[in-house]
């Protein structure tokens, strides 16, 4: 498309999309994220719009700007990930600001009928404020949505992220345009640097300055990669915004295409994201129609297009290195660095890689300028960053807030605090925090009013990785947990290097001395020597990292470990093999119904008065407990 | 790069002069820093972690993997490295099968060695050895994988040095193994036998493949006359087994060895490289003469090559000399003209032939080299092989008194000697041809082609003939040369193709540890002996010119071509299984007989002939012990309809043809069971 036409096209579709939006009477948007789709957003979306058949006001499923002045009554739509899926499907009703929770296909007939035709509240599927005990209407009111701010999530979960058209009128490729048209390369890696935007992946690396080196390094073909490999466990920062607001992406890498000189660009995401694959697909095939990818955008030189590739589901190839060997369909395992891929990366050409969320971030900066993009975060880390909030916690879901935030905000304040035993809130419950994925760190609550960015967490032997928070409370057994981790990293070593596939082998197979009651105090010292070399050994990040749910548990709760070697104890009771049933003396009335139950009988004691279990002959089978009643076996 | 520039090592300034890698420039000052994964022939793959040091300003890092720059502050050996390196062993060691009293690689283990110089006395993990089955399926060398560090060496040599990639990683973590594809025997994959992953695995993880068991069987039995050759490359790193330098020449204690072990003749393979010579002369010098545009012709000497052109290149098998390589050409010659000479029966006499090559092991198996039930030669050892027989007879090869070869096979030229290095043969055939077109010996110096010292090339003017020649080592370079063959722009009128690094004094079942100067030094050895020698031309041997007189008659005769030289086929597809058609299922006892019926034989009838194939085995009630399949295209059209029967193929295929190989199948086995019931009696 012509650079003059390309303006007019998006300006009329900007000043259109006022016209249509103006005109919608009401829109009912469900989320179809991941979780929501799973838990039937879709069948949810089907009864409404054949509710409103049925109530006699025909709902129109996608914006139409065929004729802007047409007055739309009602408008249903889908939109990305919402952030709020532990309370999903969610379906939002604009302009009443009203979001429903848990909505089932059933609740859609009182929906239309209700809230749609005579704009009466169902409270039932509002939100339940647990802490200030009230329901909430909507985002405005409910602390997990108020106390975040949304930047590159803003438009997840409003636009239908399958409509090109949406995403323009937002505002959308205003930002490519000017990078392409009115920006030297150079300017382009400074304007990112002056930003001060770092990789949201991990790393923290400057955007610019990866930018710059890519610019500089000499190659006639350069490449871009938008690593989408999101491997941690409970983390799907990069999949709802894939999800969610796929365009973003696609313009972010436009702009970072331009400012290295780059020709083509893939999107790696990983195979188990199916939504995110389509979503993207569909994205780049709209954003060709369009004419903003493909030879000369905007009538310039530039010329850029995007392929998408799937992964086939190995962590490690979130690293960089072993990233490209996939894409060049080898074995993905990473190389030594240096050379850096900037210099020698795909296909032996400069290359630059980029994360989902800070390719998001790109347009954003480009459109709002360096000022608004650094008004909020800290001055070594501008900006947002999301986060996946999970474990025992309130609210769990997606969320976005400035660096800088301190994690009692966000276990708190969005969060809504900490769930002990049987989901109630806790305010004693909080034990730890493990942020930055299985190769992060477990942080305490002496860390809980420290400032989060790049450097603060690095300086605490953390890191902010891809943004996973998993609340644990006091019923987590931090050595469990340090095992859980090494289990992780030793299935997902590539198992290239010696200390990476060996090293987490051994430490795992410690660990798990430790927490079956083998551990002596030379377990311990060898796993320190282990985790020492392992970090300091290592190939790649995700091995130099695998020791860090170790070395920080070790750093904070020592006295875990010492409990299940020296004492043979695990002090919260989770390490089954080092905790025995025992029977409350002052519960048991003498029933005797758990002595059928055991297969040793080492229940002993005389009827009608409270037993006692014989720990030399109990095998921990625990079946005795079920049978209680009175629960008086613990 | 300055000439001034240094780092500092261990406090003592080294200069830098252009070296890859801090590693280089760390072993160049004289420090041995211990590695599994580096080797200079092969791409930097950074993952023993053994090489750490401590460079000032940037902390630990892999020596092989950082580039060296001007005023490098090096640090080789900290408390923390000793403990890096120390706790990478014991971690290595845990997983690894240490049965190392009874590992064929004991005494030259780089795990084991390294573990007892850096001062591992202890394992202090648990020790779970990976209990993986041993992979005998490849004739040349076997796998253990559980004695696999997982270096990839192997990986790296298959795939960068002979383009073959018949082995690779799978799985992942600690359940990461080294496997041909699809975790196939080596024997089942595209494997070209070169043995080159075995001579760069540190540890037992891949060995040459040990006849010694069987060759002391024979040589104990009274009703059998062994017989031997030895070619070039064995009698310069012999040597090395007990004590001597590379390169020394040991050829006399060989034959005095051997014969002590029991060997009743001792030859050596330079007489049947000196047939080779005047065969592949024979083949080219007609092409030069003729003139127009070149037609290159490759040699046929290396196994291992020869395996990977019915594999990949079957576009190019016109290019290739159709001579048997010396192994067999010895042996067709011990069978069918010193074995008369001798009245010997060929069912009493056995012959071993001791080659530096793992190929030469699966060559001697080829069914075209074996006529009713005999192989020409029938078992191969290697280098390493026969230097155990000998230490565990107990000699001491240094104090042996030297003998001669035995005559008339034992008699070869310089020319001969010349095959067991890289270069060798296509100056051996110069030689022949220089002489037969009347001149004297050229002296040849190669060069390399763009900087690689894997393809050298050399024109040798005589006359108005100019000979162009292009020595090729390594099979990835053999594809460079391959191309321009298939693009019409090689010039070479002869292409050497030598699988191994530095030819056949590099071979796999050379002794280890096989380095680059330890291969030049045997190379060197060589050309000695060929200075030294009094016959320099094939065409001098007396006693090859005796056996043209009282056999051949002339070279490329008819004799010659029945005995001298053989055929190439495709093999693309030899392992695929097909559809069966009839049988007892899944009985492995059953012959299978696999027809060919993709576009090209079906065209030829091969549709016809299955249904014939099939009704005659009925006919003859063969039902439970023939196993008739029908394949895909085995790429073989040319001489199509094709059908493999066992390990033997037929071309052309009739329904005669296929069922008196069926019978003749069927015979032997026939006669093998009566044999094995009556012994068993």
């Amino acid at each position: 498309m012509q650079h003059d036409t390309v303006i007019e096209f998006s300006q009329k579709l900007r000043d259109d999309y006022k016209k249509v939006m103006d005109n919608v009477a009401r829109r009912i948007t469900v989320c179809a994220g991941t979780g929501c789709v799973a838990n039937g957003a879709l069948a949810v979306l089907e009864a409404l719009v054949a509710s409103c058949e049925k109530n006699g006001t025909a709902a129109q499923v996608s914006l139409s700007f065929e004729n802007p002045d047409a007055a739309t009554p009602l408008l249903v739509s889908k939109s990305g990930c919402q952030g709020f899926c532990q309370m999903g499907p969610l379906v939002t009703i604009h302009p009443d600001g009203i979001l429903y929770t848990k909505v089932k296909p059933e609740d859609a007939e009182e929906i239309v009928s209700k809230t749609v035709c005579k704009s009466v509240v169902v409270e039932r599927l509002l939100y339940r404020d647990q802490a200030a005990a009230r329901m909430c209407l909507g985002t405005s009111q409910i602390p997990f949505y108020s106390q975040q701010n949304r930047k590159v999530l803003a438009s997840c979960g409003v636009v239908d992220p399958e409509n090109i058209k949406e995403y323009i009128a937002g505002g959308g490729y205003a930002a490519a345009h000017t990078a392409v048209c009115s920006m030297e390369s150079a300017d382009i890696c400074r304007y990112a640097l002056d930003a001060g935007l770092r990789g949201r992946g991990g790393g923290g690396f400057l955007a610019g300055k990866k930018w710059e080196l890519t610019r500089l390094a000499k190659g006639d073909k350069k490449f871009i990669i938008c690593n989408g490999d999101e491997g941690d466990p409970g983390a799907f920062m990069d999949r709802s915004v894939m999800e969610g607001n796929p365009h973003s992406v696609v313009e972010g890498m436009m702009i970072a295409a331009k400012a290295v000189g780059a020709q083509r660009g893939v999107v790696y995401v990983r195979l188990e994201y199916p939504f995110a694959v389509a979503r993207m697909k569909t994205a780049v095939a709209e954003a060709r129609k369009a004419g903003l990818l493909g030879k000369n955008i905007f009538g310039t030189e530039f010329s850029f297009d995007i392929d998408i590739m799937e992964g086939a589901g190995a962590f490690v190839c979130g690293e960089e290195t072993a990233m490209i060997a996939s894409i060049e369909g080898k074995r993905g395992m990473p190389e030594p660095k240096p050379p850096y891929p900037a210099e020698n990366g795909l296909f032996g050409c400069p290359t630059v890689i980029n994360n989902v969320e800070t390719l998001a971030s790109v347009p954003l900066i480009f459109r709002d300028g360096v000022e608004r993009f650094r008004s909020v975060g800290t001055k070594l880390s501008p900006g947002t960053k999301t986060f996946a909030l999970t474990g025992h916690v309130v609210n769990t879901g997606l969320i976005e807030v400035p660096f800088g935030s301190t994690l009692r905000q966000i276990i708190f304040d969005i969060g809504g605090g900490v769930t002990g035993p049987g989901g109630v809130i806790d305010p004693n419950g909080f034990k730890a925090v493990q942020i930055g994925g299985p190769s992060g760190a477990c942080l305490t609550e002496k860390h809980l009013d420290l400032p989060l960015d790049f450097d603060s967490l690095k300086s605490i032997g953390a890191m902010v990785g891809s943004g996973g928070l998993v609340v644990m409370n006091k019923s987590t057994c931090m050595v469990g947990i340090a095992r859980y981790f090494m289990q992780f990293t030793q299935n997902e070593s590539c198992g290239k290097c010696v200390t990476c596939r060996e090293g987490t082998k051994q430490m795992l197979s410690l660990l798990t001395d430790i927490v079956e009651g083998r551990g002596t105090p030379g377990t311990l010292e060898l796993l320190k020597t282990t985790a020492r070399v392992v970090a300091k050994a290592s190939l790649c990040g995700l091995g130099k990292s695998a020791p860090n749910p170790v070395l920080s548990t070790l750093r904070d709760f020592a006295d875990e470990y010492e409990a299940h070697i020296v004492q043979k104890r695990c002090p919260t009771g989770e390490c089954r093999a080092l905790s025995r049933p025992t029977i409350v003396q002052s519960k048991c009335i003498g029933c005797a119904l758990c002595t059928k139950s055991c297969p040793v009988g080492a229940i002993v004691g005389q009827r009608k008065t409270p037993h006692s279990i014989d720990a030399a002959l109990c095998i921990n089978c625990r079946a005795c407990l079920s049978t209680c009643k009175l629960h008086a076996i613990v | 790069m300055n000439t001034t520039d240094h780092i500092i090592i261990d406090q003592i300034p080294v200069p830098l002069s252009g070296e890859r890698n801090l590693l280089e420039v760390i072993r160049k000052a004289g420090i041995d820093i211990p590695t599994f994964c580096y080797h200079s022939e092969l791409s930097i793959y950074g993952a023993c972690r053994l090489c750490m040091v401590d460079v000032e300003g940037r902390g630990i890092v892999a020596s092989c993997s950082t580039i060296p720059s001007n005023g490098m502050v090096v640090t080789t050996m900290t408390e923390e490295i000793r403990e890096i390196r120390k706790v990478n062993l014991e971690m290595l060691l845990a997983s690894h099968d240490t049965d190392c009293p009874s590992c064929p690689k004991n005494e030259t283990c780089k795990l084991r060695s390294l573990a007892s110089r850096l001062g591992v006395n202890e394992i202090r993990y648990k020790q779970v050895p990976p209990k993986l089955p041993a992979d005998t399926s490849s004739p040349a060398v076997l796998r253990d994988p559980g004695k696999c560090i997982k270096c990839g060496d192997c990986v790296r040599f298959c795939e960068e040095v002979q383009d073959i990639g018949a082995i690779g990683f799978c799985g992942r973590g600690s359940h990461s193994l080294v496997a041909p594809p699809f975790e196939k025997g080596l024997g089942n994959v595209e494997c070209v036998n070169c043995g080159g992953c075995a001579t760069v695995c540190p540890t037992g993880a891949i060995t040459p493949k040990d006849e010694t068991a069987s060759v002391w069987k024979l040589l104990r039995d009274p009703k059998k006359t062994v017989i031997a050759q030895i070619a070039p490359a064995v009698r310069v790193a012999l040597g090395e087994m007990f004590g001597m330098e590379p390169g020394e020449i040991v050829t006399g204690k060989i034959v005095a060895a051997m014969k002590r072990l029991g060997f009743k003749y001792v030859f050596d393979t330079a007489f049947a490289a000196d047939l080779t010579v005047i065969e592949e002369a024979t083949e080219v010098l007609p092409i030069i003469k003729r003139g127009g545009p070149v037609f290159p012709l490759i040699t046929s000497c290396c196994p291992a090559w020869i395996k990977k052109a019915e594999y990949f290149d079957s576009d190019l098998h016109d290019h290739i000399s159709s001579c048997r390589s010396p192994q067999q050409m010895f042996g067709s010659v011990a069978r069918s003209y010193f074995a008369k000479k001798m009245g010997v029966d060929n069912k009493n006499m056995a012959v071993i032939s001791v080659m530096p090559c793992t190929a030469k092991k699966f060559e001697s198996q080829r069914p075209e080299f074996t006529a009713n039930g005999i192989a020409d030669v029938d078992l191969v050892l290697t280098t390493q092989e026969l230097g155990r027989m000998i230490k565990e007879a107990g000699l001491s090869l240094s104090q042996l008194e030297p003998s001669s070869f035995d005559l008339p096979l034992g008699f070869g030229t310089g020319a001969g000697m010349l095959f067991g290095a890289s270069g060798g043969v296509s100056e051996a055939v110069v030689r022949y041809i220089a002489g037969q077109l009347g001149y004297e010996t050229p002296a040849i110096a190669f060069t390399e082609v763009n900087g690689n010292p894997g393809i050298r090339e050399t024109t040798v003017t005589l006359g108005d003939t100019a000979v162009k020649v292009g020595v090729v080592q390594g099979l990835k370079n053999a594809n460079i040369v391959l191309d321009q063959i298939r693009k019409n722009t090689c010039s070479y009128n002869i292409v050497e193709i030598m699988a191994c690094p530095g030819g056949c004094v590099g071979g796999a079942g050379q002794p280890v540890p096989l380095v680059n100067d330890v291969r030049a030094k045997r190379g060197k050895g060589l050309r000695q002996l060929d200075a030294v020698l009094p016959a320099r031309k094939a065409q001098d041997n007396p006693f090859v010119a005796e056996s043209y007189a009282r056999l051949f008659k002339e070279p490329g005769s008819k004799v010659a071509r029945s005995l001298l030289h053989t055929t190439f086929f495709s093999r693309k597809r030899e392992e695929e299984d097909g559809i069966e058609l009839s049988g007892k299922q899944g009985a492995s006892d059953a012959l299978r007989v696999r027809v060919c019926v993709g576009t090209g034989c079906y065209l030829r009838g091969a549709h016809g002939l299955l249904q014939s194939i099939l009704s005659k085995i009925e006919e003859k009630g063969m039902v439970d012990r023939v196993n008739v399949q029908a394949t895909f295209c085995m790429e073989t059209c040319e001489v199509g309809p094709s059908v493999a029967i066992g390990d033997r193929w037929v071309r052309k295929a009739t329904v005669e043809k296929v069922m008196e190989t069926i019978d003749d199948i069927m015979k032997d086995r026939l006669a093998d069971e009566k044999r094995a019931s009556l012994s068993n009696r």
